[in-house]
């Protein structure tokens, strides 16, 4: 009769196919990771139902609870071209380091009036203008919101002609406001969209939680 | 961890050494390590949820008054918002500062949905055939989309106003327009300024 032999050592396990699953899945994340920006307000957008998806190509107002507003938009080339019609007719004048930094920034809100300390300073000085800023200006005196859209939104529209963009692709105008934003800021926002004629825009918000309600 | 597992090499030789017969293993734990490190990383970092949105389309300023809408009595109906975070004021038709009746609901499923889905009802119940037509094959996607968009621009759908005032929140008022929009199916609705009647009114009615 022969004896069942155990095996003296401890059993091996071929851990193989999970260290492969787990490459596949580091691959995977390294591809689909998005990083977040670096924005200067937190904004904690509404929900809703709607489960269209924003698109990539924005040009995107911020709102904070305080009603400050925050402007962004994608595109070196156009980012230049718009900051130089800007200092032209704010008359404040940017050297070329300044435009080149101003390119590759992600997001402002301040009056034209400090735009040059902003873009010179560093990352903390910036963070601290932030904070201590009131905002782009919108008020119908003043309203360099409507410029820098304005502006932006025809050298966009400018860049994807000549570069032959697809229709579908464009670039469209988004609000991204907190819940708590009083609506008269939005309203104000809306009406200088309007009076340049941008009748089009998306609002951004979250997934609605259907037990929040 | 992950190590190549090695079965005895030689053993048969009478004293002779035998070079082995695998080649040399190596140990994998450091890489596996790095690996399930990355992998946290990534899972922890990434953002699943993109961000939503919704479009608005908003009437070109009308270049003569004679071209506004005129809002009917049958199927008008209007919303007002306050800073009051739970209660929206609503009437039907026309306004009229002495006629006019000032009803409130909240914002719950049993509030602004249930009024929204009952006042709507007929154009909600045409949408949902056409959607089961389309989901059977019965009609193509144009046909549903295009019949679909007819059944809420229909002249006896709801028309609904939505008007804010200066101290009504933001999220108030996106949670309205998703509800007209995405729930009730209303087509006709619009973002319009409050008359200081109506904030007489909502303030007189004391609720």
């Amino acid at each position: 009769m022969s004896k069942i032999k155990m095996p003296k050592s401890a059993p091996a396990l071929d851990m193989t196919p999970m260290v492969d699953l787990a490459f596949l899945l580091v691959t995977f994340f390294i591809l689909t990771a998005n990083f977040r920006q670096n924005e200067a307000v937190m904004v904690k957008t509404p929900s809703s139902h709607s489960e269209k998806i924003l698109p990539q190509n924005v040009m995107l107002v911020t709102v904070d609870t305080a009603g400050r507003a925050f402007f962004s938009l994608d595109g070196k080339e156009v980012r230049r071209n718009m900051l130089l019609t800007m200092g032209e007719k704010y008359k404040v004048s940017f050297t070329e380091t300044d435009v080149t930094r101003f390119t590759i920034l992600p997001m402002f809100g301040v009056p034209m009036a400090q735009l040059t300390d902003y873009i010179r300073g560093d990352d903390k000085t910036r963070a601290a203008i932030d904070q201590a800023s009131t905002g782009i200006p919108m008020d119908s005196l003043n309203n360099q919101l409507g410029d820098w859209i304005a502006y932006g939104w025809n050298e966009k529209q400018i860049f994807q002609q000549t570069n032959n963009i697809p229709k579908e692709n464009w670039c469209r105008i988004a609000i991204k406001a907190d819940g708590q934003t009083n609506y008269k800021v939005i309203k104000r926002i809306i009406g200088v969209f309007q009076e340049r004629n941008l009748n089009s825009f998306n609002l951004i918000t979250d997934m609605e939680t259907e037990q929040a309600k | 961890m992950g190590q190549i597992i090695e079965s005895g090499g030689g053993g048969h030789g009478k004293g002779k050494k035998r070079a082995k017969k695998h080649g040399a293993h190596i140990d994998m734990t450091p890489m596996v390590d790095l690996g399930f490190l990355l992998l946290t990383f990534f899972v922890l970092t990434s953002q699943f949820s993109k961000p939503k949105t919704m479009e608005i389309n908003m009437p070109v300023k009308p270049k003569d008054t004679l071209n506004t809408t005129k809002i009917d009595d049958e199927t008008a109906m209007t919303l007002l918002l306050t800073e009051k975070e739970d209660r929206i004021y609503y009437y039907y038709g026309k306004f009229k500062p002495e006629t006019s009746i000032l009803k409130t609901m909240d914002y719950s499923k049993d509030g602004l949905r249930k009024v929204l889905l009952k006042r709507n009802e007929t154009v909600i119940k045409q949408i949902k055939e056409l959607k089961e037509k389309h989901s059977k094959g019965e009609i193509p996607d144009t046909t549903y989309k295009r019949l679909a968009i007819a059944a809420k621009g229909d002249k006896k759908a709801v028309f609904v106003i939505v008007k804010a005032d200066e101290k009504a929140k933001y999220k108030n008022v996106i949670d309205v327009i998703d509800e007209l929009s995405l729930v009730a199916e209303v087509g006709k609705y619009a973002l319009v300024d409050i008359s200081p009647a109506e904030k007489e009114l909502v303030k007189v009615s004391g609720m």
